[in-house]
């Protein structure tokens, strides 16, 4: 039996306004609908062991989601993804379960895609500005964080950047950093909204393509 | 999925409810399809899809060969700005379709306070109100629902209104529409048609006329529609269809678990109750059948709770079979089997003690009235001995936490009775004192009043409303009474259940006010966020209305009743007699200590709770 299972996930269409909260209940139903039993904690009000890698923010698409989880006995890990697919609402998609995933902690960069859509404006010249607009040494942006608002640099979190012009939109590609700091792209346009208003889109939608480790290895 | 929501969505709250796509959502080719129906529930997403009917329902109008059944829900107010503001009309969840696309729109009502929700819905989907308006076939707008006992406040908006349970009556209107679709009738040929159909009303094929002081005078059927509409029901309870393979929400709803109806009706005959009057005669399904029903929902939903639901769920004959068979497969998967609306008696507790071997849940008690004179005149069967004797038992089982609903305002109440209240209170709060097994944890001891409202088709349908000022100071009366710091006390406001009370018991004419209140941004008013009591009064004073006539005038016995064209199943003599006793505080027994005749068998084929 294994101790730790992963599976890899995505959330596409309709599903990406699923909170986390919300995921984590559908995910715990998907198990027992698909007949898997989980592992409860111990105690007073046990709760199946479940957790999400890094959650995912309302409105973000992820072909790369990983949750670890503990079953109570035997399982085909190879045919659990199709089993797990068929009990989930429209849109998740499970894509592996594999044992021993390497640690959380290891986990650093993400690779997002984003669409920048500007109703009024050239995206070529968009483009251009966006382009020179994130290669600032430091892009220093106010944040609201527990203790009222504070300020923090986000240039160091992204690793790379890329912009290119499409009709009514700019589409982005860019590396940032998943955790310490934890880049949410959603702050990108919000940079450009606080530093670069005429560059602010008139919608922005992001898409989680890979996790790597620190040296850039894809991590699973 | 549309451009303009796909930027709306991450701006609103919860926008889980408004997108579809859940597990076990019916989806169909909608060209393939000859009919298409809006099943619109007036409240928010999380309401609806906790409502058992309409879940019911959905499954057994999406089972009809070329139907296809969409749900609709109201948005809460920051997506309604948002869709009015980017010119986007109320759609299905399933297809996304606006609800112009639609054939049949059909609406829940449940609860009064929702009718200006409807109003709303329509006009978002834009639809014009008035079924007179509506002079094509197509789009046919109706209603079912348990507020359809009294259609008059929502009948000029309506074309027509099913009675009673909708399981076959629905789709009975339905396969007559899509007929009708076929062979291009024209409404008013439909209507006539559908009037003929035992259930259905059509409010535009009667006349209601009015005498000087403002009561009716006579509603009057025209082109062969019937004197009197009877509601519908399900006869054969234990084989009618019951959905264990439910949509289950991606979001989080009121009633996130599995709901297992046990019966319909209500052995108990309570006199202020209408949903124990309505719903007659009493019809169960097994336990066996129950217990396979439950396990199969909660296999194919992967919820973790199931409830058992119906309106006195410890009348239920075989319960303890039914906890017993449900346990065995609930305790091992730490599934959680919760059972509301018990009564207050040993047997009871004695369930409640097996069902709570998961987890352990507040004890809810309802003994509405105050003293035993006033809890007999109202036919709650429920002694206060009972009602300690169950807390002792909870308490000594380590209960800490007991919830206790009254109402104030209840026909021959008195202060005395207001007072008892308080001494109840007190009496469970010694009973803590002496049986607690941990005193340590404290105890806390919520007393909730709300305001009567007397309801059609009920023995106390003629009663008045004691005006908002009397029951505030009945309030103030009890709330100085209450001392103890364990015991909280929480009372409803008096407006909302004033206007509650002017729709329950409206007539025709109620419509035009429902309509100002809408047009005055009145809307998801079951919500206090949204309730506006001033809204109301200058509605009614705009319509030439009094509140008055409506709300704390008693009925003269041989008024008519602006419903008395609907027969829900009691008649009027047992609902007389029932009053009666009531002045005389006299109890009635339960059906199974003797059948009071009340008229609901023969519906039934003269069957009743067997």
């Amino acid at each position: 039996m294994y101790e730790k299972l992963r599976l890899r996930f995505a959330k596409e269409g309709r599903a990406i306004y699923i909170s986390h909260l919300d995921l984590m209940r559908t995910m715990q139903r998907t198990f027992q609908r698909a007949g898997l039993a989980l592992k409860y904690s111990e105690g007073f009000n046990p709760h199946p062991i479940l957790s999400i890698l890094l959650p995912l923010s309302v409105g973000v698409h992820s072909g790369c989601e990983l949750m670890d989880f503990q079953l109570t006995g035997e399982a085909d890990l190879a045919a659990m993804p199709e089993k797990l697919t068929a009990a989930m609402p429209e849109g998740i998609r499970a894509l592996e379960v594999y044992p021993e995933g390497r640690k959380v902690k290891e986990l650093k960069w993400l690779r997002v895609s984003g669409s920048l859509e500007y109703d009024a404006s050239d995206p070529q010249t968009m483009r251009d500005g966006l382009q020179a607009f994130f290669a600032r040494e430091s892009i220093v942006i106010r944040k609201k964080t527990k203790r009222g608002e504070g300020e923090s640099d986000i240039a160091p979190a992204i690793r790379s950047i890329g912009f290119q012009a499409e009709e009514r939109r700019v589409a982005l590609s860019a590396v940032i950093s998943a955790q310490d700091p934890t880049l949410n792209p959603d702050l990108l346009v919000s940079a450009l909204g606080q530093l670069a208003p005429q560059l602010a889109p008139d919608f922005a939608e992001f898409t989680r393509l890979e996790v790597y480790d620190e040296a850039m290895r894809v991590f699973r | 999925m549309d451009r303009r929501l796909k930027r709306i969505l991450p701006r609103v709250q919860k926008p889980a409810r408004y997108t579809g796509g859940e597990y076990r959502e019916i989806i169909k080719d909608k060209r393939a399809v000859e009919l298409r129906m809006a099943f619109c529930f007036p409240d928010v997403y999380e309401i609806g899809m906790s409502n058992v009917g309409m879940r019911i329902l959905y499954s057994t109008i999406n089972a009809m060969e070329g139907v296809w059944c969409e749900r609709v829900f109201a948005p809460w107010d920051d997506m309604e700005r948002e869709m009015r503001a980017n010119g986007i009309p109320l759609y299905a969840l399933e297809s996304g379709d606006p609800l112009t696309q639609f054939d049949a729109i059909g609406f829940s009502l449940g609860y009064e306070m929702a009718y200006t929700t409807v109003l709303d819905m329509l006009d978002l989907g834009g639809i014009p109100l008035h079924a007179s308006e509506r002079t094509e076939l197509l789009p046919l707008v109706f209603a079912g629902g348990s507020s359809c006992c009294n259609p008059e406040p929502m009948a000029e908006f309506m074309d027509l209104m099913v009675l009673g349970e909708g399981e076959e009556l629905d789709n009975e209107v339905l396969s007559l529409l899509r007929t009708a679709k076929h062979e291009g009738w024209d409404k008013p040929r439909f209507l006539r048609v559908a009037a003929e159909i035992p259930g259905v009303y059509v409010p535009s094929l009667y006349t209601v006329e009015y005498c000087a002081d403002g009561t009716v005078a006579a509603v009057t059927p025209r082109c062969g529609a019937p004197e009197t509409v009877t509601k519908r029901l399900v006869t054969d309870f234990e084989n009618s269809p019951f959905p264990t393979d439910q949509i289950v929400p991606s979001t989080e709803i009121v009633h996130d678990r599995v709901n297992l109806e046990l019966f319909r009706g209500c052995v108990r005959g309570c006199r202020f109750c209408q949903a124990g009057q309505i719903y007659r005669p009493v019809r169960s399904r097994s336990s066996e059948k129950l217990v396979a029903q439950g396990i199969e929902s909660l296999r194919s939903s992967g919820y973790q709770e199931i409830t058992l639901s119906s309106l006195s769920s410890s009348d239920y004959r075989g319960l303890g079979e039914l906890c017993d068979g449900l346990l065995d497969y609930c305790v091992p998967r730490s599934i959680g089997l919760a059972l509301p609306s018990l009564r207050a008696d040993n047997f009871s507790m004695d369930i409640m003690q097996r069902v709570q071997k998961v987890r352990k849940s507040g004890l809810t008690f309802a003994p509405e009235a105050g003293t035993q004179r006033l809890r007999d005149a109202i036919n709650k069967n429920v002694r206060e001995e009972d009602l300690l004797e169950s807390c002792r038992v909870a308490f000594a089982g380590g209960w800490n936490n007991v919830k206790l609903y009254f109402m104030l305002g209840l026909p021959t109440e008195t202060d005395e009775d207001v007072l008892g209240i308080a001494q109840i209170a007190n009496d469970v709060l010694h009973c803590w004192r002496e049986n607690a097994v941990n005193k340590n944890r404290g105890v806390r001891i919520t007393v909730s009043t709300s305001c009567f409202i007397p309801k059609p088709h009920t023995p106390f349908q003629w009663e008045a409303q004691v005006s908002r000022e009397e029951y505030l100071r009945r309030v103030r009366l009890l709330r100085e009474s209450i001392h103890a710091r364990n015991v909280v006390y929480n009372w409803h406001d008096a407006e909302t259940s004033e206007i509650e009370c002017i729709l329950s018991r409206g007539d025709r004419r109620i419509g035009a006010v429902i309509e100002q209140v809408w047009r005055a941004g009145g809307r998801l008013e079951a919500w206090s966020d949204f309730f506006r009591y001033d809204r109301w009064t200058q509605a009614l004073e705009r319509c030439g209305l009094d509140a008055a006539f409506y709300t704390t005038r008693r009925r003269d016995e041989r008024e008519r009743m602006p419903w008395d064209h609907i027969f829900m199943g009691v008649t009027k003599r047992f609902l007389l007699r029932e009053r009666e006793r009531a002045y005389e505080g006299v109890l009635s027994p339960d059906c199974r200590h003797g059948c009071e005749n009340c008229g609901a068998r023969p519906l039934n084929g003269g069957a009743c709770d067997v």
